[in-house]
């Protein structure tokens, strides 16, 4: 009975892989473009200069972008989708088989984790290129994978809610990149006020940080913000079904 | 089975054209009250229909009559607004995905993965309806000789032409061996020469015991392959009968009359009659046989195209 509600999925995350594959090479270097140029403009101007805490701000950077990235690449998949719906038509195919919505978007969200992850490999290897210490546990890919589900999640609901492309792009630029700037990636939350703090914690993105960066120091990260990722990623997995449904409509 | 004269004669008052299958053949598609709303646009209203198991059938109609509509809730892509549908038996409302196992689509937009070769569209089509590797990779081969692109296996679909894309979406709607094919408008854009190459296969495809539902623009399409043929017109059924017969309604041979930029068309019985008018016109004339696009004309006052 479980399996036939996530009936397909296998399917839907092969086809990600074989266009994964086609285009590694390109897209790997798409993913270093960014962190490397935030690497080499910020890391190269204060990289040097030490946070509270002691470490340097390459070390503090590093992780950020990693959260970052996390959110990003799998959000990306929204504009795969949303190209493949109303250009390429391929999500027709998907509609046409024996697929359950669960299924769907089981597998178009695993896709997005196994990009979110190649994504912070990438940046990991930028940071190791730079002389980075980077403790890569567990706990520092379960945070990142965490992420990257619950906006892969998002980005499949966001992908059958958008009517065009343009859309899409809207989304993108007045949620995606704030959150992917002020989410705690690119400067201690503790220099921002009281009242912009407690928004910031509300962004998925916040607790991927806070959790991807005491990972990569080799400390103990907080498991609250591993639950919360848990939860909201459950939540905007059932929402992207529910979208698929009724994006038949 | 309705005769042309009185399917016309409903379409222009308040009934619709009804649709049973072949005497011999069970029903292997069936929708009853079809109706689909896209805001204040009825794209169908109501229309019933029986497809027999292993018929060729046209559904024609000009573009926006609901063609692809139809199609596109008959394979679970689209809900309807009311009616009901049955497949092979299977009530599409109880069993979406047992409807969808019988089923294979060739939609009118091509929807290849275009950076994927013909081989692994083939094959993740395979795996979306659950067929084993060793079946899928059989089944793919055979596929790929049937339609005649054995070469192009490896080959990236945007390296294809458009009659080879064609072909590969055949090869791919008819993956999982489905009992019913629905092709809307399989010949789209394509050449002349191309067209009468996939007619080919279509017709095989038949013949090796597929129902096909077949959705077209082209009057000779719908002429040359199809058993039974449908008119839609505005979300409506106008017309349904073999095509000979529908053409028989009208009568054999047809004159076109052009007359200050306006070309009306008069049916006759036989050559002898067609030509004696003709004769008598001071305009210019074609005579030639009558086609279906003449009984589309005589039940909605319009062209197809």
């Amino acid at each position: 009975m479980t399996l036939s509600l996530i009936r397909g999925w296998s399917a839907v995350y092969w086809r990600e892989l074989l266009i994964l594959r086609r285009r590694l090479s390109r897209m790997a270097a798409s993913m270093a473009v960014s962190p490397l140029l935030y690497v080499v403009a910020f890391g190269w101007a204060f990289g040097d200069r030490h946070m509270p805490d002691g470490r340097t701000y390459l070390e503090f950077l590093i992780p950020g972008l990693a959260a970052m990235a996390s959110m990003t690449q799998a959000w990306s998949m929204a504009s795969e989708i949303n190209i493949s719906r109303f250009y390429w038509h391929i999500f027709e195919e998907f509609q046409a088989a024996p697929v359950s919505h669960l299924g769907y978007v089981l597998g178009e969200v695993l896709g997005g984790v196994t990009r979110t992850l190649l994504a912070v490999a990438v940046i990991c290897g930028i940071g190791f290129a730079f002389g980075v210490p980077l403790h890569l546990g567990p706990l520092f890919w379960l945070a990142a994978a965490l992420n990257g589900w619950v906006f892969a999640s998002l980005a499949v609901a966001s992908a059958m809610l958008v009517r065009t492309h343009a859309d899409q792009a809207l989304a993108t630029s007045f949620i995606i990149t704030p959150m992917g700037f002020l989410g705690g990636t690119f400067f201690p939350l503790e220099r921002l006020p009281d009242w912009a703090r407690s928004a910031v914690q509300l962004l998925p993105v916040t607790h991927a940080a806070g959790a991807m960066r005491p990972a990569s120091y080799g400390l103990a990260p907080p498991l609250f913000s591993y639950l919360l990722l848990a939860g909201l990623g459950l939540a905007s997995f059932l929402l992207a079904a529910r979208c698929v449904d009724r994006a038949r409509d | 089975m309705l005769q042309i004269h009185k399917t016309c004669h409903d379409s222009a008052g308040e009934g619709q054209a009804e649709g049973r299958p072949r005497a011999s053949a069970a029903p292997m598609i069936q929708f009853e009250g079809l109706t689909k709303s896209f805001g204040k646009v009825q794209a169908l209203a109501g229309v019933s229909l029986e497809v027999g198991a292993g018929e060729l059938f046209a559904y024609l109609g000009p573009n926006g009559a609901g063609k692809t509509t139809t199609i596109r809730i008959l394979t679970g892509l689209c809900r309807p607004g009311g009616g009901q549908v049955r497949v092979g038996g299977l009530d599409m409302a109880a069993d979406p995905l047992g409807v969808k196992r019988l089923c294979g689509l060739a939609p009118q937009a091509v929807n290849l993965d275009s950076e994927l070769s013909v081989a692994e569209n083939l094959d993740v089509h395979g795996r979306l309806f659950a067929m084993p590797a060793a079946q899928r990779r059989e089944r793919s081969a055979e596929l790929l000789e049937y339609v005649g692109l054995t070469d192009k296996a490896r080959a990236q679909v945007k390296a294809l032409s458009g009659g080879m894309k064609r072909r590969a979406m055949l090869a791919r709607a008819l993956m999982h061996s489905p009992r019913v094919l629905f092709l809307d408008e399989p010949t789209a854009g394509l050449d002349p020469a191309i067209r009468r190459r996939i007619w080919a296969l279509i017709k095989q495809i038949q013949q090796d015991g597929t129902t096909i539902f077949l959705t077209t623009h082209y009057i000779e399409e719908a002429e040359f392959l199809a058993e039974r043929v449908a008119f839609l017109d505005q979300g409506r059924l106008v017309a349904l009968d073999a095509p000979a017969a529908l053409m028989a309604g009208l009568g054999a041979w047809s004159v076109d009359v052009v007359d200050n930029h306006h070309m009306e068309s008069r049916h006759f019985a036989t050559r002898e009659e067609a030509q004696e008018f003709a004769a008598s016109q001071e305009n210019g004339f074609t005579v030639r046989r009558v086609n279906l696009e003449d009984v589309f004309m005589a039940c909605t006052g319009r062209k197809i195209q």
